[in-house]
């Protein structure tokens, strides 16, 4: 029974990963393409949490963890770009 | 390291001193010194005479490179010792020579006889060496020391085109001959010549024969400058004059004589050795001597005559090896063409030598070697003159000089070839006497050219480049005097060789066809009777007088204005189609653009992993041991290799990056998939991290274009990535079908095993990584660490031009 909603949610989540992937392929702006990878990483998050109650450990906590700061580091590094025009602006 | 070893070094030796005396004693001319030497060895070589007429052998050990058989020995019997006294004594001539003809105060003299001296030593190496290998290593020294003489005036562009040209040309047939070497080597087991004669009738039954045979006759052909390999030869001309006479008439140029007279032993009484060399003596002589009546060049004439003179003592050697079919040394049928190539062989040496001397004494009185511009020289230079006519007459057949003899005994060995029966002389036999006397009629027309081109009809000084024409100093004079002496000496007495020198030296090239205690019958005469080789001479005398009497009349046909030699053309084409040609490939090939050798490397791979799988059957599957597949994973797996699809046809860089990014993380994803924390935590990082730093230096790339190629390029790279995915994917499976069923346990049980009980750690991919296999971990540290120190060093440093970190 679990082991069937765990499964339903998992293809739930890879057709959304697909969705966004279209997202980041077609576009049509560069902000669009931005905040799919983002909204990627985000679903990644759940992906990996759904996996490690399937797989019945905790390894991959760290995984999870890292995933949300460096999807979040990624999206502010290219929104700085977009913004600014470089991700680390030379000193005064 | 016994008395003949340092005897054959001694040159090298000497050779090493030169410089210093050159430097330190500068009031003596150098050649004096070197002069010592020369006449030092013929005079300890003429002592080995009273032996080796007695048929003895002196044989010396010397180890080298024992373990593979290349010993430094020598042996010393009659055609060694007959080489030898050749290189010394003309080496004391001409050195003699070429100490009034090279100035000691304009020349650089400390070149000239260190390159003499290097070439006499290794020449004698050649001669005196029992060792094929130790032959091969001194052959290669005359060819480079010929090289260097030839370009000795380095300044002019046609010596340094001659050099290189028989350097080419010589090294060619030096490196073919090395593998024919190789050859006998497999054949028989040794590299002795001595042991490859005793072995003889095993090279013979051996299927390598023939390819040993030629890949040694190419070596000696194009050191002897056999037709087509001669072309070399009239271009080596741009050497000093005593050079020329010294390499190009009377040693050299006899290597490759020697090399066939020596192996004569192993390869004789075949029908290919005997057609290959008959043959391409017989087409040397005649090409030789009709290229000779074409050149208007003092020393052209005598280069040709060489080659033709060369051909002339090959296909003796080539009729003559005939006696080895028979085994019979006792019947003068087949063995006079021997004893004449041997007898020709220091005729020629000697004619040769003074004719060069004389011709270089011309050159340097009047400051020209052009046969229209001289004339008339007989009365101002009548020792030259004389000398001349001795060497002309010898070399044209004329009685009493030493040169009618030979050609007598040419034309008896030559007609005595019709008479063998074997190897279809029936049938073709006819032809050789014909050749051979239509080239001595050309022998005797450029004889009468160059003789009376030269010294009569009327002197005319506007035409020279020097006011005032005299007589060459005394000194100048010795050296062809005494060779001419030489000639009539041979001439008049030819029995006093004959004996001490040409008896031995024949049953050096024909060894173990007579009994022990059995001589060859070598007696010379002047006068044999009215028998046809008679006529054949007085044929050649009447035929050569008219032709040159008539000479005005074919005096300006192309024949006689076009004196360069077609094979040069052959030559200039194909070394200009060489460069021209792998300049040409270089240019397909190396394009500069990293895509061509892209597809060059996978073209490549594709190709040879194709056929290695074609080979083997494979690719092979086996769905046994596969994992059932999540339906997740297939959705996420069509959206990982969409996103690899659609790299390709993305035009935005940003786009391409965040595209990259979306592949990076769904690995990351299969990384969980598939149960493995520590991958999936690093990929992330360096995915993020790549990102930022495509982010980093996005500024400076250019903008993507799209690249304008055809559409056949296009198509290539399109079946060539697809023929790659295709072929990696292919042996991936095959890889896991055939590992599944080699049935070999993985070796990671161990490590789960016992990763807790050696090293303590529950974690076994860190366990591995720095405690089973920790030296990688080092490296790859060692390795960003290497690249972290190269980026900061391209950024801070910015050199410019040629500066270098």
């Amino acid at each position: 029974m679990m082991n069937t909603i765990l499964t339903i949610a998992l293809v739930i989540m890879a057709i959304t990963l697909a969705l966004l992937f279209i997202r980041v392929i077609i576009g049509p702006s560069i902000p669009d393409r931005i905040l799919a990878l983002d909204a990627i990483g985000v679903t990644l998050v759940g992906f990996i949490g759904i996996i490690m109650i399937k797989q019945d450990t905790i390894v991959y906590s760290d995984v999870v963890l890292l995933l949300s700061i460096l999807a979040f580091v990624g999206t502010f590094a290219l929104s700085k770009f977009l913004e600014r025009g470089a991700v680390i602006e030379p000193g005064d | 390291m016994t008395v003949l070893h340092w005897a054959t070094l001694s040159p090298f030796l000497i050779a090493i001193l030169i410089p210093f005396l050159y430097k330190y004693v500068r009031k003596v001319h150098t050649g004096w010194f070197v002069l010592l030497l020369p006449f030092t060895l013929f005079i300890y070589f003429l002592s080995f005479l009273s032996s080796t007429r007695e048929g003895n052998v002196i044989s010396e050990h010397l180890a080298w490179v024992p373990s593979l058989g290349i010993n430094f020995n020598l042996y010393i019997d009659g055609l060694s010792l007959l080489f030898a006294l050749l290189i010394t004594g003309i080496g004391t001539l001409v050195v003699l020579y070429s100490i009034f003809y090279l100035s000691d105060i304009k020349e650089k003299l400390n070149n000239f006889y260190v390159y003499l001296l290097m070439f006499m030593g290794a020449m004698l190496g050649v001669v005196l060496s029992d060792n094929l290998i130790v032959i091969y290593v001194f052959w290669e020294v005359t060819s480079i020391a010929s090289s260097l003489l030839i370009s000795y005036w380095y300044g002019r562009e046609k010596s340094i085109y001659g050099a290189q040209k028989s350097m080419y040309i010589t090294v060619f047939g030096g490196l073919s001959m090395l593998g024919g070497f190789s050859l006998l080597y497999v054949i028989a087991g040794t590299f002795s010549i001595r042991e490859l004669i005793a072995n003889a009738d095993i090279v013979m039954a051996s299927s390598l024969f023939l390819p040993a045979m030629i890949l040694v006759l190419l070596g000696a052909f194009t050191k002897s400058a056999q037709f087509p390999f001669h072309i070399w030869l009239p271009d080596a001309m741009e050497a000093p004059t005593p050079v020329s006479a010294y390499l190009h008439s009377a040693t050299m140029v006899k290597a490759g004589i020697y090399l066939v007279a020596r192996l004569t032993g192993v390869f004789g009484g075949s029908p290919e050795w005997f057609w290959i060399i008959t043959i391409a003596g017989l087409t040397t002589l005649a090409w030789g001597s009709i290229s000779a009546v074409r050149q208007k060049d003092l020393k052209g004439i005598l280069a040709f005559s060489t080659i033709s003179q060369l051909g002339l003592i090959m296909s003796l050697l080539g009729v003559g090896s005939a006696a080895f079919y028979f085994q019979d040394g006792n019947n003068a049928l087949y063995t006079t063409a021997i004893l004449a190539a041997v007898f020709h062989l220091i005729n020629h040496a000697t004619f040769k030598g003074s004719l060069f001397m004389a011709v270089g004494i011309i050159d340097h009185e009047t400051g020209t070697r052009d046969i229209r511009n001289l004339g008339g020289l007989m009365t101002i230079m009548p020792i030259t003159a004389t000398v001349s006519l001795v060497g002309l007459a010898s070399m044209a057949g004329l009685p009493p000089f030493n040169g009618f003899l030979s050609k007598e005994l040419f034309f008896t060995g030559m007609l005595n070839a019709t008479e063998y029966g074997i190897f279809n002389l029936e049938t073709m036999g006819y032809i050789i006497p014909i050749v051979a006397w239509i080239a001595s009629v050309f022998t005797f027309l450029y004889c009468m050219i160059m003789f009376f081109r030269t010294f009569t009809g009327k002197f005319d000084g506007s035409k020279l480049k020097v006011d005032h024409v005299h007589e060459a100093p005394i000194g100048m004079l010795i050296s062809p005097v005494i060779l001419g002496i030489l000639v009539i000496l041979f001439g008049l007495f030819p029995n006093v060789l004959a004996y001490s020198l040409i008896e031995p030296a024949m049953a050096g090239i024909l060894p173990g066809i007579l009994n022990p205690g059995e001589f060859f019958n070598v007696h010379i005469t002047h006068w044999h009777g009215f028998i046809p080789e008679l006529f054949m001479t007085i044929g050649v005398i009447v035929l050569g007088v008219i032709l040159y009497l008539s000479m005005s009349k074919w005096q300006k046909t192309a024949f006689y204005l076009g004196e360069r030699d077609i094979f040069n053309y052959a030559y200039d084409y194909g070394y200009d189609g060489l460069i021209k040609g792998s300049q040409w490939i270089t240019r397909i090939q190396m394009t500069g653009r990293l895509r061509d050798y892209f597809i060059y490397m996978c073209g490549f791979m594709i190709l040879l992993i194709g056929y290695t799988m074609y080979k083997f059957n494979l690719p092979s599957f086996n769905t046994m041991e596969l994992s059932p597949i999540e339906p997740f994973i297939w959705i996420v797996a069509i959206v990982f290799i969409g996103s690899v699809i659609a790299v390709p046809f993305i035009n935005n860089r940003l786009g391409l990056i965040i595209l990259t990014g979306v592949t990076g993380y769904i690995v990351a994803l299969f990384f969980v998939v598939f149960r493995a924390p520590d991958l999936a935590l690093t990929q992330l990082l360096v995915e993020t991290v790549t990102v930022i730093l495509f982010m980093l230096a996005f500024y400076h790339l250019p903008k993507l274009k799209k690249e304008k190629t055809s559409k056949g390029i296009h198509a290539i790279k399109l079946i060539i990535s697809i023929s790659f995915g295709v072929m990696i994917t292919l042996v991936s499976l095959s890889a896991f079908s055939m590992g599944s069923t080699a049935g070999m346990p993985s070796i990671s049980e161990y490590f789960t095993e016992f990763s807790k009980e050696l090293a303590g750690g529950y974690n076994i991919v860190n366990v591995i990584l720095v405690d089973f296999r920790g030296l990688d971990t080092m490296l790859e540290i060692l390795v960003v660490g290497v690249a972290v120190l190269s980026i900061i060093s391209l950024i801070k440093l910015r050199f410019k031009g040629s500066e270098d970190v």
